[in-house]
């Protein structure tokens, strides 16, 4: 299952599961990391999965690198174990004031702006992992109509809540940071809560989002 | 309520609280933290009688002017740094890695860090903050932990909830190693980069750009060039993960990383040398040298017994 381990650096071991990036190999990953996770292995600090990959930190003052693979080397994952997801609607409005890169996407895409949202909303997106910045959700897969690069000079700030676009995926900027995806729109929605501690993030890896339009009124209104 | 606490008067640079840090958050964004400097965040609770893992305040550069108010307490600043304690008639340079007590209406002005980067204030006692996750740790991006994740501000109080009993003063003479060879393993996208990028990469120096923070250190110097693809599928990253960006100018992932990266990793800081990679300020050279996992192994294991026998020599 997993193609390849390696290290990174001293302290992490590199699961490769394979090049492609797809909901089937995401979804091995996912497993691993839940598998591994609730064996609450000695050692283990730290599980970063990501589309293909899962990067497991450990601490070096208790274990090392050949302890580590043995254990992951050796364990038994139950392939058709189903992992616990949610489906979830989220709210974006696509005001001019929000869409800050609407016009680029029209040039980029060849696409009117009625015809970009139609192909965006109401569709069913795979949360692939989370991270980055806190509960940021990278999603998945946009039609192919509707892929484009990151801006060629990344933003200083994009606003909280914006709603962004590159190559297969979206994003949601659960805080305002520096990012070159192209901002479709934005959710007036709290994706990452950190006083929730036991589950912080609104979206998890595994999770089904759908996209919904409300007006700047509607958002406007929406946390009231 | 508690009639013991800091009036912060000038705040300083990046002051913020800091502790061992957060475990098992990676997978949903949010990065370990704690003291970048682990070694002198420890030695700080030791002298102060304190259990070694409390928070303490680290600060980078120009720390903060702190008066305190109330009964008598110990503090002790570890790091390289210039500060001076100013006492109800007199005013004394102080010493790092050594206790000084306080009493009502005293300062403590930290005034820089000396060719470094961060210092630690540690006090017999605890701060009275909250914690989130288990640690205080600040993380000023997400802006999780104490003091509502901001750095500290001028003017603001800081609560203290607890004072030891016992107030011994302790020292002990240590003098923080500076080095300018930082060992690397080579990294999982090693192979991305030209041989001349390569060769660039463990034989040329770099300088440390003023665009560091706890986040990570900017590095300028030779271009690395990329001759596979500037970007991979983004992945997760590590504190000390070397990453190149389309431009050729390596980054150093520090404490306060994003949880995911999409650049190519063409190393990562053996663990050994993270304390003193951390210390290393902005205009000073840096070097990459080699080293295999398994030397990297052993070097932090020897690493480890060095601070704990300084701690045990803290009595």
């Amino acid at each position: 299952m997993i193609k390849n381990i390696s290290n990174l650096g001293d302290s992490a071991l590199y699961c490769d599961f394979g090049i492609e990036v797809n909901k089937q190999i995401n979804s091995k990953v996912i497993k691993y990391f839940h598998t591994i996770k609730k064996k609450e292995i000695k050692g283990i600090i730290n599980l970063t999965p990501s589309y293909n990959k899962l990067i497991i930190s450990y601490d070096l003052r208790v274990t090392n690198f050949k302890e580590i693979e043995d254990k992951i080397k050796n364990l038994e994952i139950n392939e058709t174990q189903k992992i616990n997801n949610k489906k979830l609607q989220i709210p974006v409005c696509c005001d001019a004031s929000f869409s800050l890169d609407m016009e680029r996407l029209e040039k980029k895409l060849n696409l009117s702006r009625v015809k970009i949202l139609e192909n965006f909303f109401n569709k069913e997106y795979f949360c692939y992992m989370t991270g980055f910045i806190a509960g940021m959700p990278f999603l998945g897969d946009l039609d192919n109509n509707m892929r484009v690069q990151r801006l060629e000079t990344p933003r200083v700030k994009v606003p909280k809540g914006s709603i962004g676009l590159t190559e297969q995926f979206s994003n949601i900027y659960t805080f305002e940071s520096p990012g070159g995806w192209n901002i479709i729109g934005n959710t007036p929605l709290e994706i990452f809560d950190s006083s929730k501690e036991k589950n912080p993030n609104l979206i998890n890896p595994g999770d089904v989002v759908i996209f919904k339009q409300i007006t700047l009124e509607k958002y406007k209104n929406y946390n009231e | 309520m508690n009639n013991n606490y800091f009036e912060v008067i000038r705040a300083g640079v990046n002051t913020t609280f800091q502790d061992k840090g957060r475990n098992n958050l990676y997978h949903i964004g949010i990065p370990f933290s704690g003291a970048m400097d682990n070694r002198n965040f420890l030695l700080a609770n030791k002298l102060v009688g304190n259990k070694l893992d409390l928070p303490v305040i680290e600060f980078a550069y120009q720390g903060p002017l702190l008066r305190f108010y109330g009964d008598k307490i110990n503090i002790a600043i570890t790091g390289d740094i210039i500060f001076k304690l100013k006492k109800k008639d007199h005013e004394i340079d102080g010493n790092c890695y050594e206790t000084y007590q306080l009493d009502h209406g005293d300062e403590i002005n930290i005034l820089s860090t000396n060719k470094s980067v961060y210092g630690y204030l540690s006090i017999s006692g605890e701060f009275d903050i909250k914690f989130q996750w288990g640690s205080c740790s600040i993380n000023t991006k997400a802006n999780i932990g104490s003091n509502d994740g901001k750095k500290l501000d001028n003017g603001q109080k800081i609560n203290i909830s607890k004072i030891n009993l016992n107030q011994e003063r302790k020292k002990i003479n240590y003098l923080n190693s500076k080095i300018e060879n930082i060992r690397v393993i080579k990294g999982t996208n090693y192979d991305y980069f030209s041989e001349e990028g390569k060769k660039f990469f463990f034989e040329k120096g770099f300088t440390v750009s003023k665009l560091s923070d706890r986040m990570g250190m900017r590095l300028e110097g030779p271009k690395i060039e990329n001759i596979v693809n500037t970007n991979i599928k983004s992945e997760g990253l590590l504190k000390g993960v070397i990453q190149v960006p389309a431009d050729g100018n390596p980054i150093i992932m520090l404490s306060d990383h994003g949880t995911i990266g999409g650049y190519p990793k063409i190393g990562v800081v053996a663990s050994v040398d993270y304390d003193r990679l951390v210390q290393i300020s902005p205009g000073s050279k840096i070097k990459f040298r080699e080293i295999e996992l398994s030397n990297a192994e052993t070097l932090f294991k020897l690493y480890e017994i060095e601070t704990q026998n300084l701690i045990s020599q803290i009595k």
